[in-house]
């Protein structure tokens, strides 16, 4: 049976891999439609064969899938290998990916309608479902490295997709250096744990790990760091690019350039949660650290809580919801730092189908308004895009998590695990998830607001042609908005206090928030009944009435509130100073440094000083010698290779007779 | 099938011979010249690859052995010989010369039997210069190099040709100087010019310093590591397309091989005793370099610096190897790291040659290298924006592209030596982006800058063919490096084992 599953799950790998060639490389001969077709097809293979992987391990009871599938190199005595690894964590995520991947294909058909590029735009999309695929599915690090950059490189190539436009082409940029720096922890933390454990592959290095759970490094002399310590914040860095944590959030609002579908798959659903899905993965590593979890606690709850806020200010719909997608990462990170993974991914899965849903939902707004991202331009919309409101109606319940949506139970578990969690900090991450609860509510519901209901605020021209999206965009919004809400019913049992992740996913008792919680569980209506007592959903609740009393009943109030508050407004609309601190020291130190060391060290220093005096010494000897000569200098060059040639030549003949 | 042929004479002289006859029919016939100069390098590489599969993978011990007495007088000998270290760049340098050859088809238009001849014969000479078991033989073809290099630049090279050449070669020759040096001063304790002799002979430690810091001289400038490289940038710059090619693929791997075959094995306990010299240097080109690159506004130069940035990989993952071993016990990470340095040398002359390449196809069309005269390029070369694209992702090191491979494994071993080693070392990781990336962007990608930019006409066939063969070998030893790592792996394991030893008497 294994043999079985080998050769389907490298046809779930390859068969976007091979889309994505075709398209990428015979795109002109293939066409518009063959293009579409043709990743379409990879991608829902794809799709159904996860949804086949994931019926076979999930309820047939198939065995873990764990083998290499070839060596990648072997040195010094150690194997390299790709290979998967697929157990219930992974199938999870493929499903996931490929599903959203699956939904944006099609929904791309319509919002790309008019592009040149649409042929590589496809291209893109598939080959980025390779790369995520490479990474869930690997079974080392290794592996899990390179679909770690090879999404990373497609979100570059997708970000700068109009690489004629300046912003895109600068955001781009900055996205893959902002995550080079959170790679550059990754790396380092890889080469720890070869050093460590003398192996890359996950189960050799899970099964050693407690044997080093009190190693000590030395990293600056005379201080003993633990060595788990260590590896853990390393490898996090890598998260916090990839997941875009406070400090390295700053390329993910700037990514929004990009076209709307890969907000939805890339900057959203899936790549994003890149980080979280590793961390959880390496939980056996992480179970080791508390010094480390509790450092992913704060960031976590930094990002969640600050992030949210800044989705207040901003007036562009797709920035709203990237704002909104870093505080719901802020939020699976503090899952991750309390120890609650199985509650970090399942916040991961929900968010993935409601976050898409979310930004198809703002596409298609976008497209209808003529490509106007604007919000103040907008107003009223649910008259003439229905599907598009009540979608984004549902996908905004989801997100601030109203009771029986899928939001509301991952987001609740999250919540729930902090309150119950005795790490130091985890009292001020309670205080942060919960206020971000209100925070959430009221950024979503001032879009939605804004956006679908008030008074109609765009110009005539597009005023007149306002309509709903075709087919290509509300069906995906439809496929999208079911999971949204029906998903969280259905997997918060299993995933969170069953049997969902078994091995997939070590705690340690002392950690165990998600089993403190499930001694009080008694089911998923005990639990929707329960929230009522409990303050997130009122919190949630009066968010979305602030909203309505701000923007709805009295629409002129925000601007005075902006005026009372003014360096508040300002220092959120600043994003805390971060772009500009970055830019000034980092971007522009760089150049700087980089001027120094070129203009003084290499042209005065080492050309001036030491090279061009001895070269002009030699010179001023040379033309002294030149005066006796004639000719030209090739000549006498070729004439001496060849005597010296041939005399070699002539030799060796003589030699062999 | 056995043939028992001399391959490696082969491989030397076929292309030399190949360029005395191309420079006899000289530029009356341009079509003659092209063609045969051509299947020549074709011929040779057909050679190479021959011999790869008679190359055996188990064994350290030298290989297509060829003897015939020379000068016997001085116990000197035409010796020829490959192991897992000469072998891949022998290789290397037949595939690149063919790629040269056609880059030039159009481009150069004057004295061209000269110009076709000069790479034949360097091709030649390089071979000899991997494939050189005597000293002195190696010293021969060694400096013979320089010569064709030189009437390279300084021929169909830039306005600043003169200044290029003359600094070329007088840190170059200064270098090699030294390195005779040591050799004969070797030869009088020795009687002979073997080279395996040589790996063999006691040495006190402060002799082998001195010998060490000869042997340095003549190939960390070669290679080139700071301070000793801004020759590079110069040579580069004023280099035609072709002749920057070879010399970013090829000749710059001599000094990386000359530290493998000359400076490891036979000052085995100097090079321990300097390990930490060569680290800094090593890490300073990593680091300096990075950011000097990141503020180049010639493409060229950019990617000169850049070369030597990655040349800084080489050379550590060469010197670290004693401090992993200290610090392990173990051998595991030195030979990564050794082996992660030569996958570096190899890599690099694919990537190196395919960004001179297109900066070349650029520089054909618009005359300058300066970033300032391009932008928004995709708009009309969008096919070479797409080969470009990878390249530039290969320079920065993406996983998948050859260009990783050895970045990883030096920074797995250095980190294995220390945390600072690899975190210097990593830095890599974000300034070879930025650099890469940056230039990518402000030549690439955009509106259209100037009308240059808007008449380009994107890459022709030629041209395609070039990058495509180059875009496969980057992609396939990034996803399947094993086949050059089964090549050369028990050579440098052999090899590690020898520096291990101590020499000193």
């Amino acid at each position: 049976m294994n043999t079985d599953m080998q050769s389907i799950y490298l046809a779930i790998v390859l068969s976007p891999l091979i889309g994505s060639i075709i398209a990428g490389l015979f795109g002109k001969l293939i066409g518009r439609s063959g293009a579409h077709w043709v990743t379409i097809i990879g991608v829902g293979v794809s799709s159904l064969l996860s949804l086949y992987a994931y019926k076979y391990l999930m309820f047939d009871g198939g065995e873990i899938f764990n083998r290499a599938i070839y060596t990648w190199l072997t040195t010094g005595g150690i194997n390299f290998e790709i290979g998967f690894m697929v157990d219930q964590l992974t199938v999870t995520m493929m499903v996931v990916v490929t599903f959203v991947s699956w939904m944006i294909h099609i929904y791309t058909i319509g919002y790309m309608h008019d592009d040149p590029g649409y042929q590589r735009f496809f291209s893109y999309i598939s080959l980025f479902t390779f790369a995520m695929l490479m990474l869930v599915m690997s079974n080392n690090f290794l592996q899990l490295f390179f679909g770690w950059e090879a999404v990373g490189l497609v979100s570059y190539l997708l970000i700068g997709f109009w690489f004629k436009r300046e912003s895109a082409i600068f955001a781009n940029m900055k996205a893959f250096l902002v995550n080079r720096v959170g790679d550059f922890g990754f790396l380092l933390g890889i080469a720890a744990v070869l050093m460590t454990f003398d192996s890359l592959d996950y189960n050799q290095v899970f099964a050693q790990a407690p044997d080093f759970a009190n190693a000590t490094v030395n990293i600056i002399s005379g201080s003993e760091w633990s060595l788990m310590t260590v590896i853990c914040i390393c490898l996090f860095i890598g998260a916090m690019g990839k997941s875009a944590q406070v400090p390295l959030h700053v390329w993910l609002p700037d990514s929004m350039e990009g076209p709307t579908p890969i907000s939805a798959l890339i900057h959203a659903a899936t790549m994003v949660t890149a980080g979280i899905f590793m961390v959880a993965r390496m939980s056996p590593l992480f179970e080791l650290s508390e010094t480390a979890l509790t450092f992913v606690l704060v960031i976590g709850s930094i990002t969640a809580f600050f992030m949210g806020l800044l989705g207040l200010v901003q007036n562009d719909i797709k920035r709203v919801v990237a704002y909104s997608t870093l505080s719901q990462l802020g939020y699976m990170t503090v899952a991750l730092g309390v120890s609650a993974y199985s509650a970090a991914i399942f916040h991961l899965v929900t968010h993935a189908f409601f976050k898409a849903l979310l930004f198809l939902a703002a596409g298609s707004v976008i497209i209808a308004m003529h490509h106007e991202q604007d919000m103040r331009k907008m107003g009223g919309l649910y008259r003439y895009m229905p599907i598009t409101w009540v979608t984004s109606l549902v996908g905004s319940l989801a997100l601030i998590g109203f009771p029986g949506t899928a939001g509301f139970y991952s987001k609740d578990a999250i919540i729930e695990a902090v309150h119950h969690s005795s790490l130091p900090f985890s009292d001020w991450a309670y205080i942060a998830v919960l206020s971000g609860v209100f925070i959430t509510a009221l950024y979503s519901f001032r879009l939605f607001f804004l956006v679908f209901h008030g008074k109609e605020r765009m110009d005539r021209h597009t005023w007149e042609h306002l309509k709903e999206s075709p087919a290509v965009v509300t069906v995906p919004l439809s496929m999208l908005a079911i999971p949204s809400v029906i998903l969280g019913a259905f997997l918060i049992g299993p995933m969170l206090f069953g049997d969902y992740f078994t091995a997939a996913i070590y705690v340690q008792d002392q950690h165990d928030v998600l089993g403190m919680i499930g001694e009080d569980y008694h089911g998923v209506w005990a639990f929707t009944l329960h929230a009522f007592q409990t303050a997130p959903v009122y919190l949630a609740l009066s968010g979305v009435l602030v909203a309505w009393l701000l923007y709805i009943k009295f629409p002129e109030v925000p601007q005075k509130i902006v005026g009372r508050t003014n360096w508040v407004y300002q220092i959120l609309l600043n994003k805390y100073g971060f772009d500009t601190f970055n830019q000034a020291v980092f971007a522009g130190g760089a150049c700087k440094t980089g001027s120094f060391l070129w203009k003084f060290g290499d042209v005065k220093i080492i050309d001036g000083v030491l090279i061009n005096g001895t070269a002009s010494a030699v010179r001023w000897f040379s033309g002294k010698i030149r005066n006796i000569q004639t000719g030209h200098l090739y000549d006498y060059a070729f004439t001496m290779i060849i005597g010296l040639l041939m005399l070699l030549a002539v030799f060796v003949h003589h030699l062999m007779e | 099938m056995e043939l028992n042929l001399p391959l490696l004479s082969l491989l030397i002289w076929t292309p030399i011979l190949g360029g005395v006859w191309v420079l006899f029919v000289g530029d009356r016939q341009e079509e003659t010249v092209k063609v045969f100069s051509l299947i020549v390098s074709i011929l040779v590489f057909i050679i190479s690859v021959y011999a790869y599969f008679q190359f055996d993978n188990t064994t350290a011990q030298l290989q297509f052995i060829e003897f015939r007495e020379w000068i016997p007088v001085f116990n000197i000998n035409y010796h020829l010989g490959v192991d897992g270290i000469a072998f891949p760049l022998i290789l290397l340098t037949t595939f690149i010369t063919i790629l040269v050859i056609l880059s030039a088809w159009e481009v150069i238009n004057y004295r061209i039997s000269q110009f076709m001849a000069a790479f034949l014969m360097l091709e030649g000479m390089m071979n000899g210069v991997f494939a050189s078991v005597d000293a002195i033989l190696f010293y021969f073809f060694w400096e013979a190099m320089l010569i064709p290099m030189f009437l390279i630049i300084g021929i169909w090279g830039g306005p600043n040709r003169v200044y290029a050449t003359i600094k070329f070669f007088l840190y170059t020759f200064l270098g090699s100087v030294f390195m005779l040096i040591a050799l004969l001063y070797m030869y009088s304790q020795a009687g002979s010019f073997n080279i395996l002799d040589l790996h063999q002979l006691p040495l006190s430690l402060e002799t082998q310093k001195l010998i060490f810091i000869a042997f340095f001289l003549a190939f960390a400038v070669k290679i080139p590591m700071w301070p000793v490289h801004t020759w590079l940038p110069d040579a580069h710059v004023e280099a035609p397309t072709a002749g920057s090619v070879i010399l970013a693929a090829i000749m710059l791997k001599m000094g990386g091989y000359g530290f493998l075959r000359f400076s490891l094995p036979i000052t085995p306990d100097a090079s321990m005793a300097l390990d930490g010299f060569m680290i800094a240097l090593s890490l300073i080109a990593v680091v300096y370099i990075g950011f000097v690159a990141l503020v180049q506004t010639d493409m060229k130069k950019l990617i000169a610096y850049s070369s030597i940035s990655h040349m800084g990989f080489v050379t550590l993952g060469f010197f670290v190897g004693f401090a992993i071993f200290a610090n392990t016990e173990s051998s595991t990470g030195a030979v990564m790291a050794l082996e992660g340095g030569m996958m570096q040398m190899i890599s690099h002359g694919f990537i190196s040659g395919a960004l001179f390449l297109c900066v070349g196809v650029l520089y054909d069309r618009v005359h300058s290298r300066e970033i300032s005269s391009y932008g928004g390029v995709a708009n009309t070369m969008p096919m070479f924006a797409a080969f470009m694209m990878l390249f530039a992702m290969a320079n920065s090191g993406l996983p998948g592209t050859s260009g990783f491979v050895g970045e990883f494994l030096v920074i797995l071993g250095g980190y294995q030596a220390s945390f600072w080693i690899a975190f210097l070392a990593a830095m890599t990781l974000i300034l070879g982006a930025a650099y890469t990336l940056w230039m990518y962007k402000r030549v690439i990608f955009g509106d259209i800058a100037n009308d240059n930019v808007a008449e380009l006409k994107d890459i022709n066939s030629r041209e395609i063919f070039i990058l495509s063969i180059l875009a496969v070998v980057v992609l396939l030893f990034g996803v399947w490096p094993a086949p050059i790592f089964d090549m050369m792996h028990p050579t440098i394991e052999n090899l590690f084992q020898h520096v291990l030893q101590s020499k000193v008497g």
